[in-house]
């Protein structure tokens, strides 16, 4: 069944031939309905293994007990045998959608199918390695083939920027502030749509977390599945490297209008005086981002609680000193899942949330019903510190 | 050929034949976080056709966005009977015909998915149509 599917997605893309894949990361795993469960056990009844490396992208249950999932029986049975099933046919339990923060890095070149929007563009444009943006199913049906369709951005002549987005007219304090990165890629993905775009004007050098707050914003509002950054990014030493030396189809000059344009259309909530919850971690926080947020907590009481997203990975490395501390002052932790994926936060009629993650916001209106208001995370932690919204800069 | 009633689509997937209201998405949609897998209803906020149902529909996409969650999404929608009666795409879409795929190997009935220029669509918005098992794309009334 797995190699029938294979072979139906090239017939459907006009892929020309099968190529072999080093790994695959995947996003079936997570629970939407029963079919997918019963997809899932199928393979494993036909004695399907995975025959690459295959790391797997969230599920519905936090299985490390971290956060308690409203999830309701018959669903909550379901989702975990979705999720067992994947374990049974050979993936590895990451449950992370940030593998690559989670020591699954394929070599530049290499090529890999991987799955959960945030994973493709990151695995494309900041490791170099080459992937389509493999949908659920087509994951692990190319993981157990350990093949995938030769189209798309497996080949090195598709992985060209024909669109130059430029963002040297932009004040350099606001590049530097980890507010911008997400705004600058829900704004590149609403303009850019599926083309490939090479960021020009940078400046300085956005540290990872940057290019995966960019990237996972992108990827929620266009089809994106690769970009460049100029004398960033593994394929763009330059610009003119990025476009092979060509012509760009189309020049788009980001000026501080659009800017505050697409900062705005990340709010949903109409003026809130008060906020119900924070969410950050989509994509899921890394060591890294986790000491910032305690470093801003720094030991304070919330108002509020703060939904802290991350991997098992980055909770193993967490001592339980920290995490007491953290969960002390009112942060939730939650590991394996997301607050938007599965019922996490109480269900309220108007609820507020507050994130500074641009995909939180674009996904949390349409699946948990909390309109959004987004910040920097220093104002996340703040407004949670006292329940309201506080500015410290991001709208200036 | 912009307004002429009747046009030839490329099968994308064979499925059967299906009427339905024409409902023309005016921006593309990210099937997962976009619609409700129980209901088939739009559930993006920022969407412009937020709160229609594709259910039922002859429904005509722009192009898709977003997660790669839109073949397990379809899956659900065609597997609760809330599946669009037929899919016209602008281009073919590896992540949401997958759950196309998919539904048929699991031997459910699957919905036609055709191909058809973007430019063609609005002759047939608010209309019923009908797409047969060749790809004919026709107002049935």
């Amino acid at each position: 069944m797995a190699m029938r599917i294979v072979s139906e997605a090239a017939r459907l893309m006009g892929a020309p031939r099968l190529i072999p894949i080093a790994s695959a990361h995947i996003d079936g795993a997570l629970y939407h309905g029963d079919s997918g469960t019963l997809f899932a056990e199928r393979l494993v009844e036909g004695g399907a293994r995975v025959s690459v490396r295959a790391t797997l992208n969230v599920g519905a249950l936090d299985l490390t007990g971290c956060a308690r999932v409203r999830l309701e029986e018959p669903a909550r049975a379901m989702a975990a045998r979705m999720m067992s099933a994947y374990c049974t046919l050979g993936c590895e339990p990451t449950w992370t959608c940030a593998p690559y923060q989670a020591g699954h890095r394929p070599a530049r070149g290499t090529d890999v199918a991987w799955g959960e929007s945030n994973a493709v563009v990151f695995c494309n444009s900041v490791l170099g390695a080459r992937t389509n943006r493999y949908g659920d199913f087509l994951d692990i049906a190319c993981a157990i083939a350990g093949r995938a369709p030769d189209y798309g951005l497996h080949r090195p002549e598709n992985r060209k920027a024909t669109v130059v987005f430029d963002v040297s007219g932009l004040p350099s304090d606001f590049l530097e502030a980890d507010f911008a990165w997400p705004i600058l890629g829900s704004l590149y993905g609403r303009e850019v749509g599926d083309a490939i775009g090479v960021v020009a004007g940078v400046g300085g050098s956005p540290d990872e977390d940057a290019l995966k707050a960019f990237g996972a914003a992108a990827a929620s509002t266009g089809a994106v599945g690769l970009f460049h950054i100029a004398g960033v990014t593994p394929e763009a030493a330059d610009l003119e490297t990025a476009m092979d030396h060509a012509e760009p189809a189309e020049v788009i000059r980001v000026d501080i209008g659009m800017v505050a344009h697409a900062r705005a259309r990340l709010t949903t909530a109409e003026r809130p005086d008060r906020i119900d919850a924070v969410a950050i971690g989509s994509p899921h926080l890394s060591s890294e981002e986790l000491v910032r947020l305690e470093r801003l907590v720094g030991g304070r009481r919330l108002a509020v609680p703060i939904y802290a997203c991350t991997g098992r990975h980055v909770l193993a490395s967490l001592s339980s000193d920290r995490r007491a501390a953290l969960e002390k002052a009112g942060v939730i932790l939650v590991a394996d899942t997301c607050v938007v994926v599965t019922p996490i936060m109480p269900a309220l009629a108007d609820g507020v949330l507050m994130t500074n993650s641009g995909k939180f916001a674009h996904y949390a209106p349409g699946n948990t019903g909390y309109s959004v208001l987004y910040g920097s995370l220093a104002e996340c932690v703040e407004s949670a510190v006292s329940g309201r919204p506080q500015w410290t800069g991001s709208l200036s | 050929m912009d307004g002429v009633p009747v046009v030839k689509g490329d099968v994308l997937v064979e499925g059967a034949s299906g009427t339905g209201e024409g409902l023309v998405l005016s921006a593309p949609i990210s099937f997962w976080g976009g619609v409700d897998p129980k209901s088939g209803r739009i559930a993006d906020v920022r969407h412009p056709q937020h709160g229609r149902s594709i259910a039922g529909t002859v429904l005509f996409l722009p192009g898709t966005i977003g997660s790669s969650s839109a073949s397990a999404v379809l899956l659900e929608l065609v597997s609760a009977g809330k599946a669009p009666a037929a899919l016209v795409l602008h281009e073919p879409d590896a992540i949401l015909l997958l759950g196309l795929v998919v539904a048929k190997e699991m031997g459910l009935h699957v919905p036609m998915a055709v191909r058809l220029d973007r430019t063609a669509f609005a002759a047939f918005a608010g209309k019923s149509v009908s797409v047969g098992g060749d790809g004919m794309v026709e107002l049935s009334d």
